[in-house]
């Protein structure tokens, strides 16, 4: 059951369509997770790993609009599911922890109030006793301690790195089979988001749902992650599991990233390697490949056609004309302009 | 023997008053005492509300500091009195009460803050913020130097010269934070406390203003005080680095060394919490998790501040402060275990 595909997006479009002209956030992105897996989303800002999370909830805002491709969790076709559906769909099978804790949870309401409110919501059948018995259960699974006395406090009542258990508590009352986690630990300081990935993947590994944790920083991707998926301007440029990504990127803006920031284990000093220039202004994306402009080993191609994705073995995918050219003849050809000359605006 | 300084403070302390409550309030900087050479990075590290920004500030005399010394050249820019000096003669004697105009002294000193979208005026055109530090402390002898030094200055951080006739709203993150940069440089500081400058920035950008940074320091002979949380990056810019827990400095060495062999409880946790991006490092190492949350500081713990959630806490650290010591060359921490 273990390898069975919980969750499969194909070619997931969505577009703003704002007064300036459309920004297409997600520009066509496939992926797919089995039960049980941890995979990372990693970008930068404006990226569209968040609005990518948002429409599998469907929980876009206009003027966000699912424009085109697939999102089959089970078998079943989300994007077509109706209002009713999608509100069954939420919470018992999916749910969502967001990145700032205090701004999720009502200040008006007790913590035990919110919890019971979010299973009953989800589950008509149960009794309020009953559900504060499981609100109970829950809040000392995510490791609060005394939690009948927490239950009748408020959020303010708690610190942030409590809320977020608190909110972790919530998002998995209904025991869903994916857990959405859009950037949980980073209004949390190193030694509280210790204890959150500690807790996250303890949980995962009592519970053995999928987690999709999306995050900038690649450390926490290291650390917890089974796979992960590296996302540039609105499209996926590479993917492989966390040893293929931290150790053989296939993505020169993958291995940007890995050499743009300094070790930890780095027992002298040495030079940062930045990625010269700016993200992209979606508005205007490039044609051809986004990352072309700031590639240092921007081909004339790179800035005419986007790459096709190139299998380098075991699920490990990057979109590169680089990679494409070494599977066609190993040795490169043609078509490198001024390669090795950095290209950037700057 | 005194080492010589570019800035140093001594037994320094803000607290900040808290309405209605009795008592000195917020205790958001206990003690500390530090020293910066000229051309020195000094990092600053601890978790939201240990007071590493509080202090950077009150250096700079932003806040006024409760009470302690802080020097400039040797020279007092705020002295609360009473603490102990001993003069080249030997002899020992009470300091003096002392705060100084600090006008000139802000010509010296110098702060980039953290979030630049939020620090820069949004009604002001890039010249006219970097114009102003020109005018207040008039560096420029005419209208045309002025502009001259404005541009120099856009070229500096890597900015285009047209860029002065534009409003912030119209850059980017990390050219926001280079214009702040700009601000900054535009009175030939000696000294700049960098309040977390890359902590709002994209992953992608932060490595180019670090690097922008060093290039500045190299070239400039300029001395930081970076503040950050995140000790990766401190610990790649800093020559030595502090660590703050609740107020109070409780390590203080080498930035290696304080890698290699960190000896306060406190220091070696935040070491194993920093995510490293290596797979097999990450997973194979051991962790110290701590128990609970920062305590606050208006109510702090008696003894060390660290007491309530150090592994190895005894009955003493809960009575007695322990001391700020010397335990290895250029090594300092408090704590009792290391008695």
């Amino acid at each position: 059951m273990n390898d069975k595909k919980l969750l499969e997006v194909k070619d997931l479009k969505v577009s703003f369509f704002t007064p300036a002209g459309e920004v297409k956030a997600v520009g066509g992105i496939t992926y797919d997770l089995n039960n049980g897996e941890i995979m990372g989303i990693v970008g930068e800002s404006g990226s569209g790993k968040s609005v990518e999370a948002y429409s599998i909830l469907g929980l876009l805002q206009s003027p966000g609009k699912v424009i085109g491709g697939s999102v089959t969790f089970e078998g079943e076709d989300v994007l077509a599911f109706d209002k009713r559906k999608m509100e069954s769909f939420r919470g018992n099978k999916v749910s969502m922890i967001f990145q700032n804790p205090m701004t999720s949870l009502n200040p008006v309401y007790t913590v035990g109030n919110q919890l019971i409110e979010a299973l009953r919501t989800h589950n008509r059948t149960i009794s309020r006793a009953q559900a504060g018995q499981r609100a109970v259960e829950m809040l000392k699974l995510v490791g609060i301690n005394n939690p009948e006395k927490r239950m009748k406090q408020y959020p303010h009542e708690f610190s942030g790195g409590m809320r977020q258990r608190v909110m972790i508590a919530m998002g998995l009352i209904c025991s869903p089979r994916l857990l959405i986690a859009d950037e949980p630990t980073t209004a949390l300081d190193v030694t509280i988001q210790a204890q959150i990935l500690e807790l996250m993947k303890d949980i995962q590994s009592k519970t053995h749902m999928a987690i999709i944790f999306i995050t900038h920083n690649l450390g926490v991707v290291a650390e917890i992650c089974d796979k992960v998926s590296v996302m540039y301007a609105g499209k996926i440029v590479e993917q492989g599991s966390v040893n293929d990504i931290f150790y053989s990127p296939g993505h020169p803006y993958t291995l940007g990233l890995l050499r743009s920031m300094p070790r930890v284990d780095a027992q002298e000093y040495e030079r940062l390697i930045p990625i010269e220039g700016t993200p992209v202004d979606m508005l205007n994306p490039p044609e051809g490949c986004p990352f072309a402009p700031r590639c240092q080993q921007c081909m004339k191609l790179c800035l005419q056609k986007m790459p096709p994705y190139v299998e380098l073995g075991g699920g490990h995918r990057a979109a590169c004309w680089l990679r494409v050219q070494e599977q066609v003849n190993g040795v490169d050809t043609a078509g490198r302009a001024d390669s090795g000359e950095a290209d950037s605006h700057a | 023997m005194r080492e010589n300084y570019l800035i140093e403070v001594q037994n320094l302390k803000k607290y900040f008053p808290v309405k209605g409550m009795r008592g000195p309030g917020v205790q958001a900087v206990e003690n500390v005492s530090f020293g910066i050479s000229q051309g020195e990075t000094l990092g600053l590290v601890g978790e939201s509300g240990c007071g590493k920004t509080t202090l950077g500030r009150t250096i700079l005399r932003l806040y006024e500091p409760t009470q302690g010394r802080i020097l400039y050249r040797n020279e007092p820019i705020f002295d609360s009195g009473d603490l102990p000096v001993v003069d080249e003669a030997g002899r020992e004697s009470r300091s003096r009460p002392a705060a100084v105009n600090m006008l000139p002294y802000r010509r010296k000193m110098q702060i980039i803050f953290q979030d630049p979208s939020a620090s820069l005026d949004p009604r002001m055109t890039v010249g006219e913020i970097i114009g102003e530090a020109i005018d207040i402390h008039r560096l420029a002898a005419g209208k045309r130097e002025r502009t001259e030094m404005i541009r120099e200055l856009l070229y500096q951080v890597g900015l285009n010269t047209e860029h002065a006739n534009r409003y912030p709203h119209e850059f980017s993150g990390g050219q926001q934070q280079r214009v702040g940069i700009a601000r900054a440089l535009a009175v030939k500081p000696e000294f700049i406390v960098c309040d977390e400058p890359i902590s709002a920035l994209d992953v992608s950008i932060q490595s180019q203003i670090v690097n922008m940074l060093e290039d500045m320091q190299k070239e400039l002979g300029l001395t930081y005080l970076f503040i950050a949380h995140d000790l990766s990056v401190v610990r790649h810019i800093s020559n030595r680095i502090g660590v703050m827990y609740l107020g109070c400095l409780v390590e203080l060495a080498e930035s290696y060394e304080l890698n290699r062999n960190p000896i306060h409880p406190y220091t070696k946790t935040l070491l194993s919490a920093v995510p490293v991006p290596d797979p097999q490092v990450s997973r194979s190492r051991k962790r110290i998790v701590l128990e609970g949350d920062i305590p606050s500081p208006m109510n702090p713990p008696s003894g060390c501040r660290f007491h309530t959630r150090c592994p190895y806490a005894t009955e003493r650290c809960k009575q007695e402060v322990p001391p700020f010591r010397e335990h290895a060359p250029g090594h300092f921490a408090a704590c009792h275990l290391l008695d």
